[in-house]
């Protein structure tokens, strides 16, 4: 019924002429970031360098100081990384109980979640501020994990939730009968199969955070450690139209997140969709 | 009785619809003693550290949404004062209604787009996973690197005049961000290519669980390809469809970064929204108070919507 048709043909054209227009932006980004200083007013905007040149990069890997890219990278590894990991342990475990519990208060525990989610965090940023420089959480690497994992961890346990209350009671009810201890129910039944749960947390969380700027724009303020989208700002900050060096360090710090896009696409779709299916 | 009883349960049921396996919906029924999962005290560093850092932080925020608090110092308690200087001040009134344009337009025309891509690489298509992969790109890019690019292309000497000019339109060229009225629709692009490989990834999720017999009977009994997208297709992504659209909108009511990056608001207030304008008010003017009744008002409105969304798209199961 479904076949391949001239009709199919068309539309499987049609459909390449429009990702082509969609990703024009991206021929931009690449041609304007290798061109020389000199080509930048000279050529067209639609047209490439006539001749291409690297140095715009080089002085993107070179900086120093708060825009320093080499540092921001390894910083937002670290922290995107260990706000995955909390993210992971706090909400499953949370979730898991939640949506297993019978009693009144696991209701309102989830309501308490998803009302989480919709507040919007400017409310609380400057109270927040104050509490985590009262705590000396500001200006590290840890202080923004915790923030993190407390900020994103609604959606987490929401997540986990929705995956516990699709599956079945069977496994766990047939280890708890074969005298398995609550703790390991959890850790030898539970987890293996919460996989796919935990993917789209990962996924979730890991682009939120990595792509995340506002939180530590304050959070590290003025500190050495900053974060890639942080280094990108600053960066940015010092050059005005010079779109060759702003685009050399925008590709730059987009090269880690789509290359893992690239190379794990199907995971990340699977991630978005999987965790939304209601 | 029962049957006007329905729609009540439904309603406090509504979260945990969706996957209907054994397991969920028991909540009537006691366990017996043996059949707890895990310990009620398992849930309590979680509690601990969402209360501390959702609740607390914003109820002490909003507190000062009734003060004349500069962000330091001591502080007044000024009641309603806050909340009616935003009515009165246009700059604050046009950042509502731009919220409201762009939250709704982003989530339209993003679903619209999404949806029609996912339609065209539904079935048989040779290269559906590549262009899949293209066009869900934009999606995982900072929205602040995403905001640069787009800086560019809508510049003066960017490639959008170049290409006017190109064309034989040069006298359409214009400073398309610094231009009042043509701003707002530039963030609305970037909003929409941003969003749109979400929603495609959702609808092809959605039409990929509809089964080919079932859409191959609709088209042998005669059905158009209208006809089969509203009768076969809409009804078995419409839960999906909920969510996404819900999640755009709260995040379209938010949105932030794009226009700092792209526009800082302006030209003379043309692209505030209540996001940027909590921030200015609250960190760069030392109007705390003010920004954060300011905050309030967002947080009032994401969540008429998010609970008004949830209604809208839950009630008429099978219309």
């Amino acid at each position: 019924m479904f076949r391949y048709t001239k009709l199919t043909l068309l539309r499987e054209v049609g459909l390449w002429a429009l990702a082509l227009l969609f990703l024009a932006p991206f021929y931009f980004l690449v041609t304007t970031a290798l061109k020389p200083d000199t080509e930048l007013f000279t050529t067209s905007a639609l047209a490439p360098p006539t001749s291409p040149d690297f140095s715009n990069f080089v002085d993107v890997l070179t900086a120093t100081g708060n825009s320093n890219v080499v540092l921001g990278l390894l910083n937002s590894l670290i922290i995107t990384a260990g706000s995955i990991v909390g993210l992971i342990a706090l909400g499953s475990v949370t979730g898991y109980v939640i949506s297993r519990s019978t009693r009144r208060w696991s209701k309102g525990a989830y309501y308490l979640f998803l009302v989480a989610i919709i507040l919007p965090g400017q409310l609380g940023a400057v109270p927040l501020y104050m509490g985590a420089r009262a705590l000396g959480l500001t200006g590290s690497a840890w202080g923004l994990i915790v923030l993190y994992t407390g900020m994103l961890l609604p959606l987490s346990i929401f997540l986990y939730a929705n995956f516990f209350r699709g599956l079945g009671t069977d496994y766990e009810e047939a280890a708890t009968i074969d005298g398995a201890s609550k703790s390991q129910v959890f850790s030898k039944v539970v987890f293996p199969m919460m996989a796919p749960a935990t993917g789209t947390v990962t996924i979730f969380a890991g682009l939120i955070v990595w792509n995340d700027f506002f939180t530590s724009l304050i959070f590290l303020g003025g500190s050495a450690n900053q974060t890639l989208p942080v280094a990108m700002y600053y960066y940015i900050g010092s050059l005005v139209s010079q779109w060759n060096s702003i685009f050399a360090i925008v590709i730059v710090s987009m090269i880690p997140i789509l290359a893992l896009f690239l190379f794990a696409q199907k995971r990340f779709i699977q991630g978005f969709s999987g965790g939304l299916k209601g | 009785m029962t049957a006007t009883m329905q729609p009540k349960s439904e309603a406090a049921e509504a979260p945990r619809r969706g996957r209907r396996t054994p397991g969920a919906g028991q909540n009537a029924r006691p366990r017996g003693r043996g059949l707890e999962f895990g310990h009620w005290w398992w849930a309590l560093p979680g509690i601990a550290l969402v209360v501390a850092i959702h609740y607390v932080a914003t109820g002490i925020g909003g507190f000062f949404a009734f003060t004349n608090w500069t962000g330091i110092g001591s502080f007044k308690i000024t009641g309603w004062a806050n909340f009616e200087a935003i009515f009165k001040d246009t700059t604050k009134v046009g950042a509502l209604s731009n919220t409201l344009f762009l939250a709704f337009g982003s989530v339209l025309l993003g679903n619209i787009a999404g949806l029609v891509i996912a339609l065209g690489l539904n079935r048989v298509l040779k290269t559906r996973y590549i262009l899949r992969t293209l066009f869900f790109m934009p999606v995982v890019l900072s929205p602040l690197a995403t905001a640069y690019i787009w800086k560019y292309i809508f510049d003066f000497d960017g490639p959008l005049n170049a290409l006017l000019t190109a064309i034989g339109a040069g006298d359409q060229a214009k400073p398309w961000l610094a231009d009042p009225q043509w701003a707002i629709w530039t963030v609305l692009v970037v909003l929409v290519w941003s969003s749109t490989g979400f929603a495609m990834v959702i609808f092809m999720a959605g039409l990929a669980g509809v089964p080919v017999e079932v859409e191959e009977a609709a088209a042998i009994d005669g059905a158009n390809l209208w006809q089969r997208f509203r009768n076969v297709t809409l009804p078995a992504i419409r839960p999906a469809v909920a969510i996404a659209t819900t999640l755009g909108i709260v995040q379209g009511l938010r949105v932030f970064d794009p226009i700092m990056a792209l526009t800082g608001g302006g030209p003379a207030g043309a692209t505030e929204t209540l996001a940027t304008q909590v921030y200015k008010q609250a960190f760069a003017l030392g109007n705390f108070g003010g920004g954060a009744a300011l905050a309030l008002v967002l947080a009032a409105i994401i969540l008429i919507f998010a609970v008004l969304q949830q209604r809208l798209t839950r009630s008429n199961p099978e219309d």
